[in-house]
């Protein structure tokens, strides 16, 4: 199996679906004759023409509103929005056209089409290059919502999201696009050999990242996207302290993988959950109202939540405001020592 | 010229600039009633007269104002056209007023009605392939009923009743769609359909081969013309060109005035709405939103320009909205109503049925029996309509996605222990 990272994942899934079926196409800001500005679409225009790779003028609008025609009429669109905190311009197309389409045309008229965009902080990007909005998208009923964390199921998942007859937003982990730790090599991790042709992670699945070792207490800690490395690294700081961690990587947002999260709960009942964006009404809070509603009887602890700040994100302090292994640590151990 | 007056609309003496006629903030009472018309658009890009004066055929009398002997009945229309045109805006005017009265009486929750704009749907319905597809706004519901969408479906969809296949119950009234009449189901919000219509022209450009490509043709009012989506999907439209040919698009603005209590003047210092188009690249024609012929005449040419692979057409119909803007609304308030009595004397249907008689076409015995077996239709259909059942509890959680995912199984379950 061909080892690749992230980009050449997606690129991989983009060339497969555009192979397999001709009413794929391609759009977005400098998606065809650049290849995107982070070259997920490289070479796609060169092999499938400008008609079916489609460079767009500057407007998300246009693009996600032009997507969803084209849906309608039968195309399968795969947008891409640069990066996510550009996507705004086009959040009317998305949350009341394109969420919304199949079900107030009482099925007549679904829109099933692919948003691509990266999320997520990490590059010194500051405020508008960095931010991590799925949780807004996910408040929309109508939208699908899948956030990869490795080469492999960012090719499966986007197959998967192109196969799907109902709108998918895919957040791409920016971060670690290139490797899970500025640079590592994604042979040498979990789900950076990627298989040839055609294969779909299924969506709303989520995956065990670590699994417990039976030594020490045992802490469900939950995440997704760039996070998981975080998460995997905050294991390790802690597995000589008798803190022992299932990591589910949760893949799907929308929808949630609820039977992972509670089997995990009700076995550990000790459960932290971790992301990148604003506490307030994000993620996170959305798994820790599912685990009091499910595995309350379970539990031997309060609930953590490790996120970013309630601020709008920095740029000289990122490292201080992205939750670090550190401060997941710390939330891992004051859950392990609960009483 | 400076017309920013405190009696908007009315007819201001063309005072002597140094400008030309033009720009003038917006229609104006004088342009859509004096003996003359533009010639026929060429459909070029760049072609001012053809975007800042109205194509006509009929004065509001029904005459012909400039016969031509090369035409068919010197108008370009077959009589059998116009009377198509006619037969549906007759039924639409006596849909309207009805379903008015039923808002008024309480048994439906919300109208908009097509009053005095019934030329500008349901000629531009009647100027498209029944395989064209429209993107409508509010008003544009009559061009679905021209191409066959059923009266009982319409009435259900009012209604909101089980025999609703357009939206289940789950819109207000007037959002119709059919996906048999490549009719898009309409949603409320301003302006979105236009990049969405500019998308379908892309699709259609590639799933054929031109000359023969179906055509979309996306609908939108004066007021959302302020929207970014308007000018995206302009921008769009001017740039894309699969195949190296223009869009199969049409963007068709019927310009009634008023965006409920907002008067074009407040939406648009441009000189026309149509002027627009060339800005972005596109052909923009304005034509008299009120006579069928014209509409049809210019609907008809811009989609054959545009089928065959011409540049995309921005059409704007100068009309008047001489009713309230919906059931909820009451412009009395906030308009001259006085004024709206003028307008409403630039009548479509009253145009185009003296047109017919003058043609021996019609007669007022047809007429009053059209208008009658539209009434008993309607009537009929109302006490159908009125015993259907409502919505069942599940069609609730039903397309939300294309399967009910495991949340919605258990908000379901939940929903209907509730009761």
């Amino acid at each position: 199996m061909p080892s690749m990272n992230i980009i050449q994942a997606i690129n991989d899934a983009l060339f497969c679906a555009m192979r397999r079926d001709d009413k794929v196409v391609v759009l977005g800001e400098d998606v065809g004759k650049f290849g995107g500005v982070f070259r997920a679409t490289v070479g796609l225009q060169e092999e499938f023409g400008d008609d079916r790779v489609i460079d767009t003028p500057l407007a998300e609008a246009g693009i996600i509103g032009t997507a969803i025609g084209m849906a309608m009429y039968g195309l399968k669109p795969v947008a891409e929005i640069q990066f996510s905190d550009f996507i705004f311009p086009a959040y009317d197309q998305i949350v009341n056209e394109l969420a919304k389409a199949r079900y107030r045309s009482a099925g007549e008229f679904p829109a099933s089409m692919v948003i691509r965009t990266p999320f997520g902080g990490g590059i010194r990007g500051g405020h508008y290059h960095s931010q991590s909005p799925e949780a807004v998208f996910c408040h929309q009923a109508g939208l699908v919502v899948v956030a990869p964390s490795n080469p492999y199921d960012a090719k499966g998942l986007l197959l998967s999201a192109i196969e799907r007859d109902d709108p998918v937003m895919v957040f791409e982990p920016k971060r670690i696009y290139r490797g899970p730790d500025h640079g590592t090599n994604w042979s040498a991790q979990k789900g950076g050999e990627v298989p040839e042709g055609w294969y779909t992670v299924p969506i709303g699945k989520a995956a065990i990242a670590r699994e417990l070792t039976g030594r020490g207490t045992p802490v469900t800690l939950i995440t997704y996207g760039a996070m998981v490395y975080t998460c995997l690294k905050a294991a390790e700081l802690v597995v000589n302290e008798g803190v022992d961690v299932e990591l589910i990587d949760l893949r799907s947002l929308v929808p949630l993988d609820l039977d992972a999260i509670v089997a995990s709960g009700r076995k550990t009942g000790r459960i932290v959950v971790a992301n990148e964006a604003p506490r307030t009404c994000g993620f996170a809070g959305e798994i820790v109202a599912q685990v009091a509603e499910h595995c309350f009887d379970w539990l031997q602890a309060p609930v953590q939540r490790v996120t970013g700040w309630d601020t709008p994100f920095p740029y000289t302090l990122e490292a201080a405001y992205l939750p670090d292994a550190a401060r997941v640590a710390e939330a891992l151990r004051k859950t392990a020592r609960f009483n | 010229m400076t017309e920013q007056t405190s009696t908007p609309h009315t007819s201001t003496p063309n005072t002597s600039t140094p400008h030309t006629s033009t720009p003038r903030p917006s229609p104006r009472y004088d342009d859509l009633t004096q003996d003359q018309s533009p010639a026929f658009p060429l459909f070029q890009v760049g072609e001012r007269t053809a975007m800042l004066e109205c194509f006509r055929v009929l004065r509001p009398d029904g005459a012909v104002i400039a016969p031509d002997a090369a035409l068919e009945n010197s108008t370009g229309v077959s009589h059998a056209d116009a009377k198509a045109m006619l037969r549906s805006m007759v039924r639409q005017r006596v849909i309207d007023e009805r379903m008015l009265g039923l808002q008024r009486q309480g048994r439906i929750g919300f109208y908009g009605a097509a009053t005095g704009q019934e030329a500008g749907t349901i000629a531009a319905g009647h100027g498209l392939q029944l395989r064209d597809w429209v993107h409508p706004a509010l008003r544009e519901g009559g061009i679905a009923l021209h191409r066959g969408y059923p009266l009982k479906t319409y009435l259900a969809q009012i209604f909101g009743s089980a025999d609703d296949t357009s939206t289940k119950g789950r819109q207000m009234p007037c959002h119709y769609g059919s996906k048999e009449l490549n009719f898009v189901t309409l949603s409320s919000v301003m302006a979105t359909q236009m990049p969405q219509a500019v998308g379908t022209a892309y699709a259609m450009a590639l799933r054929h081969t031109a000359p023969d490509r179906p055509v979309t043709l996306g609908a939108i009012g004066d007021g959302a013309t302020s929207e970014g989506d308007f000018h995206v999907a302009l921008t769009f439209a001017g740039v894309m060109r699969p195949r190296g040919l223009g869009l199969p698009l049409i963007l068709y603005v019927q310009n009634n005035q008023w965006a409920i209590s907002t008067p074009i003047e407040r939406q648009s210092a441009a000189a026309s709405l149509a002027l627009k188009a060339e800005s972005y690249g596109l052909v923009g024609v304005r034509v008299d939103g009120n006579d069928a012929l014209a509409v049809l005449r210019v609907v008809r040419a811009a989609a054959e320009h545009v089928r065959t692979g011409g540049i995309p057409v921005l059409i704007e119909a100068v009309t008047y909205r001489v009713g309230a803007h919906t059931t909820s609304d009451d412009p009395s308030r906030y308009r001259d109503e006085g004024l709206t009595k003028r307008w409403a004397g630039l009548d479509p249907i009253e145009r185009l049925t003296h047109y017919l008689m003058a043609q021996g076409q019609l007669t007022a015995d047809e007429l009053a029996e059209l208008k009658s077996a539209c009434e008993t239709e309607l009537k009929q259909a109302l006490i159908e309509a009125e015993q259907v059942p409502p919505v069942a509890l599940r069609t609730l959680f039903e397309d939300v996605f294309a399967e009910l995912p495991p949340h919605l199984q258990e908000q379901l379950a939940q929903a209907e222990r509730a009761g």
